[in-house]
């Protein structure tokens, strides 16, 4: 038995945020009294919050990231383990629906961890189980800020699901909040780990938690399209797994920050596999359909798993692979694959008129984006990718958490129906404009990364410019036309006098202000956080000079003068109807048609799909994702 | 000459020369049509009838979008004689433009809800090009500073011939010129009723005008750009690509948006995309 | 100078007419008569216009239109009717269906008579107009909504 090291208040304080999720989440599942549970998950997400916010000052003398041994034979053992169980699991999931791929899948990965273990198991040396780098608390801060926000909001959001929307699903909610914190614990496992086992056990937790919170309407549709997250993570963990017995092959270890240091040529294998697995955990094409399917999951699901963090561990994975296969030709097919990703998902998100689609598609094609930055690789594009992965995290978790607001409120998803908004939901429907403008809009935080995005892709590699300056276009188109929806207001209507209740309120709020500050901010979070990583990581960085600041602050400064403008408005302006042809009838809303008839007006945005289809779209891009992964795959090895 | 003088300069120098520029607009356009068409002026005492008028709305916010309009678009423009970020530039542009299009949707009747979907479907046609031009130009000098762009000692238009055509093509489009005049129209054409801009009127009707009087100096600022290293030859070919664009607004009906953005979208991919191709081939040799 | 006499737009309306006299104002605009040298532009859109054109008399359905569409123009504003049909109801004055011109429903500034109207008057008439409006403008003349006679 290999002697612990003392245990530094920093080795202390990531222990404790890997395991108290972990732990609380495993007691959860068998805590049925629901305001005992309000305490617990008020009181945990809050000790979590704290415990991430205390990560920034512990770590903040940490100039280089710095690792944990925790070598114990018992740790491993205990790992091992779990992974069994899980594999086992699966395995049952996957033979009581009968579903071929689900089982072999894991049975290949069994198998090879299993070889791995009986011969090397013994003399794998590992000096550093855990380790914190900048980008290390960048992410730690994104899911116990969100995460914790997101859960908060389940609260509330779930008491409603069951009472009130959904009242068809079994309530399990023990279940369902037992997952939200086992995944949260996972994911800072995942984020910590620098054993490429421990990191691949989180990963796989991961999977599994995704695997069950999509399945939990426990429909045909969500249990199919469960099985079908599922098989594709499985594929990604299949070749991390790979991943780690080529790496022990080449370098005689299983660290990732080792890998990371190998020379290029050494470790592109692994590396290569690394990214794949990081492309299907981040749906990227041609694995995207799962995320689609994963939408039918409850809300705070949709926007923890699917939306914020754990897609963002695939990016993740891709971000740190960067400095080994840039300038490679697997980087090039990484950016290849990132970059039509970010393209499809674009144009196929305006075909969409549900609006947890169109945020599907955004998302994937936001992820795209970063891992086509990943593949690039140089500093200036890791600077962006590492911007783009906070910003988007912070304003689409803010997306999908009102429209699950808006879901309860009038039980629908369609964006045609959200129309007048601002007068039915005013405070949801400003939060989503935040939100929105968070995504897209100049000076916000999406757009200084797609900025950066530009600027790193015109030095590096000019010609995947064509998927950015197209792909930017579309979401353009999108997002404006939903925000018009929002602000139009075609019916006579009231406010609703009670929005939100009080747990989704605090979610909103404390998101909406989130989004401001980190735009806001958005120079002190460069400066302290991301430039000092890629500082890190390559020697130099990129950053935004003295006057780019100046002018976005300035732009920001207009843009926050626009809902000032709004007190006193409407003097000095007299209110007419529409123009309706001269036929209105009483109002705006109606007006005398053929033949006599009051007719209403209805106005349906365009969706444009006679222009782009989605099936045509995915399947073409589906088809040029694998032959960009194919390509990355063989050359990794060949070249 | 300092930055600030510049901007002055462009503050009070463009709306004049805007207005003068869309009064001969409307000049040309009378003679091609054997008319003898309105005096150069006649935007001047557009505006100022405008201003003078009562101002009605539909929504009672929906006017407060369009001073936002104005400012960016002004903002833009003066950014960009300043000298600063092309990409910033760009974005403060389109930030402009969508607080257009928002006004529009604010004054939630049919006309202008389609004049503002037309609008979008015109943005999603030119952007692409125009920040192709931006990363072209930025190949073809190294930097994404107008001033640096401007101090060029190349001309730029023989190292992004293709680039070149392309915003000329999309230049239609920004113009809001047939063929691709599809949100809205200045002549007699009724189709959308006046589109993006029905609901508005007087005063805000008039800032609408003014905003397009600086969004057309900027633009033919950036035609010069293309030139820059040759002051003259560069004022004469953006006075020249105006008139062309007037010529092409006359001798061509509107097209359909599938259309536009088709052909938009292909032409940047052929010349926009190709042109930088090239360039980037060449500069890796 | 308010410039409101050298840039007026038009909103055109028919009313009931046969079309005889809508004919002869889009002739003005025309290269033969081309009002566009005063500055005159057509625009469809009542929010952007200044002079009301309306051609024929008026009859149930133009009734609500007018008056819908005479409100939707801001201040100041004039009514110029074309024809003798929107002037007095012209030879259809004593139909069943014909309230007579248009001065029945809105207050008209300037009338054009004729059958069809000759362009040089309707342009005689609009300068006519554009020197009411300078007055209505120099008097600030306040807007009154006209509500819809309500005739079944």
């Amino acid at each position: 038995m290999t002697a612990c090291n003392p245990m530094t208040p920093l080795t202390l304080l990531i222990l404790s945020l890997i395991m108290v999720p972990l732990a609380t989440g495993l007691g959860l599942a068998f805590l049925r009294i629901d305001a005992l549970r309000k305490v617990v998950v008020v009181g945990v997400t809050l000790a979590v919050c704290a415990g991430t916010i205390a990560l920034v000052a512990v770590s903040a003398p940490l100039d280089l990231g710095g690792g944990m041994s925790l070598n114990n034979h018992w740790i491993n053992m205990a790992i091992l383990g779990a992974e069994v169980t899980m594999s086992l699991y699966i395995i049952y999931v996957g033979l009581r629906a009968k579903h071929a791929m689900i089982v072999l899948l894991t049975l290949a990965q069994m198998g090879l961890m299993g070889w791995f273990e009986f011969t090397a198991g013994a003399h794998v040396e590992v000096t550093q189980n855990l380790f914190v780098d900048k980008l290390s608390v960048i992410m730690a801060l994104i899911n116990g800020l969100v995460g914790g926000g997101i859960c908060i909001y389940a609260l509330g959001y779930m008491r409603e699901y069951h009472e009130v929307a959904h009242r068809e699903v079994r309530d399990r909610r023990p279940l369902f909040f037992a997952l939200l914190f086992v995944f949260l614990g996972a994911m800072f496992g995942l984020i910590f780990a620098n054993n490429l086992m421990w990191l691949f056990l989180f990963w796989e937790i991961t999977t599994l938690c995704s695997f069950l919170l999509i399945g939990y309407t426990q429909t045909d549709e969500a249990l199919r399209n469960a099985r079908r997250a599922l098989v594709m993570n499985l594929a990604g963990g299949l070749a991390f797994a790979m991943a780690i017995v080529w790496c022990y092959r080449q370098t005689h270890g299983i660290e990732l920050q080792a890998l990371i240091g190998s020379k290029q040529a050494l470790v592109l294998v692994p590396a290569a596999l690394l990214c794949f697995a990081g492309i299907t955990k981040s749906a990227q094409l041609p694995f995207s359909s799962w995320l689609l399917g994963a939408m039918v999951a409850p809300t705070p699901v949709s926007a923890l798993l699917h939306s914020s963090t754990m897609v963002k561990a695939g990016v993740y994975l891709v971000l740190r692979m960067a400095p080994v296969i840039t300038g490679t030709k697997v980087g090039t097919m990484v950016a290849l694959v990132g970059g039509i990703t970010f393209l499809v998902g674009s144009l196929a998100a305006i075909t969409a008129s549900e609006a947890k689609r169109v945020l599907a598609w955004s998302t994937i094609a936001n992820l795209g984006l970063i891992v086509l930055c990943g593949g690039i690789g140089t500093y200036e594009a890791l600077w962006a990718g590492v911007l783009l992965i906070i910003f988007h995290a912070v304003a689409k978790c803010l997306l999908f958490l009102c429209v699950g607001v808006v879901d309860h409120k009038m039980h629908t998803r369609s964006i045609e129906e959200m129309s007048g908004l601002i007068r039915r939901l005013p405070r949801v429907a400003v939060m989503m404009l935040i939100g929105m403008a968070g995504m897209f809009l100049a000076p916000f935080g999406m757009l200084i990364s797609k900025w950066a995005v530009l600027k790193a892709v015109v030095d590096a590699a000019p010609l995947l410019s064509v998927f950015i300056v197209f792909g930017s276009a579309a979401t353009l188109f999108f997002w404006v036309k939903w925000m018009g929806k929002l602000v139009e207001v075609t019916a006579a209507g009231d406010t609703d006098k009670k929005e939100f209740g009080l747990s989704e309120g605090v979610a909103l709020y404390s998101l909406g202000v989130a989004t401001f500050l980190t735009c806001l901010l958005f120079p002190l979070i460069s400066s302290q956080f991301v430039e000092p990583y890629v500082m890190d990581v390559y020697g130099q960085t990129a950053s935004l000079s003295k006057d780019n600041i100046l002018i976005m602050t300035i732009m920001m400064a207009l843009v926050m003068l626009f809902p000032l403008s709004f007190i006193g408005y409407g003097r000095g302006v007299k209110v007419v109807d529409a123009y309706l042809g001269g036929a209105n009838v009483g109002g705006s809303v109606r007006f005398l048609g053929s033949a006599n008839a009051v007719e209403e007006v209805t106005m349906h945005n365009y969706y444009l799909r006679g222009f782009f289809s989605e099936t045509w779209l995915s399947r073409w891009g589906g088809i040029g994702g694998s032959v960009f992964l194919a390509i990355m795959l063989l050359v990794s090895y060949f070249l | 000459m300092s930055i600030w003088i510049r901007v002055i300069i462009y503050l009070v120098a463009a709306p004049v020369v805007g207005c003068l520029l869309s009064g001969w607009d409307r000049r040309i356009t009378a003679r091609m049509q054997a008319r003898q068409g309105p005096p150069i002026l006649q935007p001047l005492y557009d505006v100022m009838k405008l201003w003078g008028k009562e101002n009605l709305v539909v929504r009672r916010s929906q006017n407060l979008y369009i001073w936002f309009f104005l400012v960016l678009v002004i903002f833009t423009g003066g950014l960009f004689f300043a000298g600063a970020d092309l990409l910033l530039v760009i974005f403060a542009l389109t930030l402009g433009a969508i607080f257009f299009v928002l006004g529009a949707y604010k004054a939630s009747s049919p006309y202008s809800f389609i004049g503002a979907e037309r609008e979008l479907i015109q943005i999603m046609a030119y952007e692409p090009m125009v920040l192709l031009t931006a990363i072209g130009m930025y190949i073809a000098t190294r930097s994404f500073s107008v001033e640096a762009i401007a101090g060029h000692s190349k001309l730029l238009v023989l190292t992004l011939p293709g680039v070149f055509l392309g915003f000329l093509y999309t230049l239609e489009i920004k113009f809001r010129k047939s063929p691709f005049d599809l949100s809205s129209s200045h002549h007699a054409h009724q189709e959308l009723v006046r589109g993006i801009t029905t609901e508005f009127s007087g005063r805000t009707l008039a800032l609408i005008e003014i905003a397009h009087w600086y969004e057309t100096v900027f633009l033919l600022g950036w035609v010069y750009l293309f030139f820059a290293s040759l002051p003259m030859l560069g004022v004469a070919v953006s006075l020249f690509v105006f008139v062309f664009v007037i010529l092409v607004d006359n001798v061509f009906a509107r097209l359909k948006w599938q259309t536009a953005v088709r052909s938009a979208w292909l032409v940047t991919a052929v010349l926009g995309f190709g042109n930088i191709l090239i360039l980037s081939l060449l500069q890796n040799k | 100078m308010s410039g409101i006499s050298k840039s007026p737009w038009i909103l055109h309306y028919d009313a009931s007419s046969c079309n005889g006299c809508d004919i002869e104002v889009l002739a003005c605009l025309t290269p033969v008569f081309d009002v566009e040298r005063l500055g005159v532009i057509n625009t469809g859109n009542p929010k952007h216009a200044d002079i009301f054109l309306v051609t024929g008399a008026v009859n149930e359905q133009s009734r609500k239109v007018i008056v819908n569409l005479y409100n939707q123009m801001p201040e100041p504003k004039v009514v110029v009717a074309v024809g003798i049909c929107a002037s007095t109801g012209g030879i259809f004055r004593e139909c069943y269906n014909i309230s007579g011109g248009v001065d029945s429903i809105i207050p008209v500034d300037v009338y054009v008579p004729g059958c069809a109207a000759r362009p040089e008057a309707i342009i005689d008439g609009v300068v006519q107009a554009l020197g009411v409006l300078e007055k209505k403008r120099a008097a600030q003349i306040p807007s009154n909504t006209i509500s819809a006679t309500a005739s079944t």
